[in-house]
């Protein structure tokens, strides 16, 4: 993992002490609550409904056992004993006072965090494939390239106030599992034939509003250019991105309005410009930053396969979880365990206090001191010996976090919804809930397969609604909440946007509705191998719709 | 009929405007404006307590009253009133349950 430089400490001490003593002069009413907004927000202290909200930034997703058990310690001290990760691989707490935050965020400093930049018009927290440095199917390690990104990005002077927030992921493996190409900049890190590392460049996406897949403006950017080309990006969003219009400041519409071709060439004149500047990253540096990142000595653990095969006859339970929640790593000895945060009827990347420190105490037994944050909100122990695996799936039994449904209809993704957010018109967590029960047994998940369903409470798609496979939108109508469902949406490589299916759903109606969905696929798939996203791109939306909306039809 | 409701500032707790324009925890204890010269009247009052650093979030809330009880028209506003409806556990709906319970 990365661990502070004396530049990083000093940098977040400093910054803890400056706002410490703008809360302070907030309390003595120095300030505004105009003048103070954006500075909570510059420091993640948002108002929710019920209280503030404090956003702790997870640097690609990635955290030890000691900063997880600070998470605990903090949601147990200053919050209600539970903390939400959310869809960027960060973390929030719903409850925090005003006058505790300085505290809070003196602790979070000790062990290497902030909250820094997760809200604001700036480069927010670079999010990263939550398998990196694990997965067996990756080029390399995108997270030194994300940390290189962090620094670089962190106050900047340039891009402090950009015309909006600004997202950047990055992937190194071919399997898009960080979603790049609905980011404002997207960076799919591979070799070209020399065996040279470099990035294909993605830009311009973007749920919300205006949902939009990027495009790719490049298709090999060398790895020492990383920094020109990107401040070249963003260059061009910082003069030409539209500041009149909330609604059309970010850089999708830029690139959607000025042409990608062209939008290219600006940003390639731009870069020749800053080529050979001090942007240009020295291949020491990189190789630096890399060596925070390198691998844990893993040991020899050769007697996983019998260890398994023993634990999958003697449990069915571990057998699914297996099968489920266990990914291929890179050494065979070994595997990355998510740990689901999406228990049947629980609340979708919601995780208390006690569960926080038993995951921190998981890591160290087993984990090689590692813990990930997943964008599906889970959490990750990416590097567990395979002989282990019983041994950590009962553990998360004990803690309630052994669900098998990694990658199910139960895994879902929901943002906090009308039940916490001040922007929300419709709750989507209880939406979430009354789904992961009506599909509740794991034999009828296994039966329906890979199936992604994504619930956004309003249009800003904090719950990515439109790459859901099945994706529901909550809005308000004339008082109370209906929920709009897209279909064929997919946040992998090859992005699509879902597309609206029909009239909405009262929320009585919704779990109906995805059921008969579900049905249709069943009914129609052409074998088990077909999954959803596969049937439903091969069907067309017409017998889904006929199934919802028929028996309307000829009723009228 | 309107209410005022805002977050207190120092720990961001819900509160409405009640009697004698003090802040209150719970919306039973809301002063309910009937007329537009009363709602006026506390639009100013959580506009004067926004500028004295008291609550931030102050909006002006139509409600109805409903079995003698204050009740918000938007769902949001309901939500606000009891905490999470996920939560049944946690926020002034817990506090009420407990009362109950007493």
């Amino acid at each position: 993992m990365y661990r502070y430089d004396e530049f990083d400490q000093a940098f977040v001490k400093a910054r803890v002490a400056e706002f410490s003593d703008q809360v302070k002069r907030r309390l003595a009413g120095e300030l505004t609550e105009d003048q103070f907004k954006p500075l909570r927000l510059m420091n993640g202290v948002y108002l929710q409904l019920h209280a503030y909200m404090l956003r702790i930034a997870i640097p690609y997703g990635s955290l030890s056992p000691r900063q997880m058990r600070k998470l605990a310690h903090i949601a147990r001290t200053y919050d209600k004993g539970y903390g939400h990760f959310t869809t960027r691989q960060n973390l929030q707490f719903h409850w925090p006072k005003l006058v505790d935050i300085p505290r809070v965020l003196e602790e979070l400093a000790e062990v290497e965090m902030h909250a820094i930049q997760t809200s604001g018009n700036c480069i927010r927290n670079v999010t990263a494939d939550h398998f990196a440095g694990a997965a067996a199917d990756e080029v390399a390690d995108p997270r030194p390239y994300a940390e290189i990104l962090r620094q670089w990005s962190s106050l900047h002077p340039e891009f402090s106030y950009l015309p909006r927030k600004f997202k950047i992921a990055v992937t190194g493996a071919a399997r898009d599992r960080a979603a790049i190409e609905v980011h404002d900049i997207g960076l799919h890190l591979k070799k070209n034939a020399e065996g040279a590392l470099g990035f294909a460049v993605f830009v311009g996406g973007g749920l919300g509003r205006t949902p939009m897949v990027a495009k790719k403006i490049r298709d090999f950017l060398p790895e020492r250019d990383l920094l020109s080309y990107v401040t070249a990006i963003l260059r061009v969003y910082n003069l030409n991105g539209r500041r009149d219009n909330k609604y059309k400041a970010r850089i999708k519409i830029l690139v959607h309005e000025t042409g990608t071709e062209e939008l290219k060439a600006q940003v390639e004149k731009e870069f020749l410009a800053l080529k050979e500047s001090e942007l240009k990253l020295p291949d020491a540096d990189i190789r630096a930053i890399e060596t925070y990142f390198a691998p844990p000595k893993l040991k020899a653990r050769p007697e996983g396969d019998a260890a398994v095969s023993k634990a999958v006859k003697a449990d069915p339970g571990f057998a699914d979880w297996l099968r489920r929640n266990a990914h291929t790593h890179r050494n065979p000895d070994y595997a990355s365990v998510t740990v689901s945060l999406k228990g049947i009827g629980e609340v979708p990347g919601d995780a208390t206090d006690a569960q926080m420190d038993a995951i921190a105490n998981l890591a160290e037994h087993y984990g090689n001191d590692e813990i990930r944050v997943s964008h599906e909100q889970n959490l990750i122990l990416p590097h567990v010996a395979r002989a282990d695996l019983p041994a950590v799936h009962a553990a998360l039994v004990e803690i309630g976090l052994a669900t098998s449904n990694a990658g199910l209809i139960t895994d879902i993704i929901a943002c906090p919804g009308l039940d916490y957010c001040a922007l929300a018109n419709a709750r989507s967590i209880p939406v979430a809930q009354e789904i992961s029960q009506r599909f509740a047994t794991q034999a009828r998940q296994d039966e329906i397969g890979d199936l992604q369903i994504k619930i956004s409470g309003c249009i800003n798609a904090c719950g990515h609604h439109h790459v859901g496979h099945i994706g529901i939108l909550g809005v308000e109508k004339k008082g109370t909440e209906l929920y709009q469902v897209t279909l064929g949406g997919s946040a992998r490589e090859g992005s699509t946007i879902g597309e609206i299916i029909g009239r909405g759903f009262a929320p009585e109606e919704i779990t109906d509705a995805v059921e008969t969905i579900v049905d249709t696929y069943l009914a129609q798939r052409e074998n088990r191998e077909e999954s959803f996203l596969d049937a439903y791109r091969r069907l067309g939306p017409a017998p889904f719709k006929e199934a919802l909306y028929g028996h309307e039809a000829k009723a009228a | 009929m309107k209410i005022v409701a805002a977050n207190r500032l120092t720990d961001g707790e819900t509160v409405w405007l009640g009697a004698g324009d003090r802040w209150v925890e719970t919306i039973d204890a809301a002063h309910v404006a009937q007329d537009t010269e009363d709602e006026a009247r506390i639009a100013a009052a959580g506009s004067a307590a926004l500028a004295a650093n008291i609550v931030i979030d102050v909006t002006l809330v139509d409600v109805e009253i409903a079995e003698g009880r204050i009740l918000p028209k938007r769902l949001r506003e309901r939500i606000r009133a009891g905490g999470p409806s996920i939560h049944p556990e946690i926020g002034k709906q817990a506090r009420k349950a407990a009362q109950h319970a007493a």
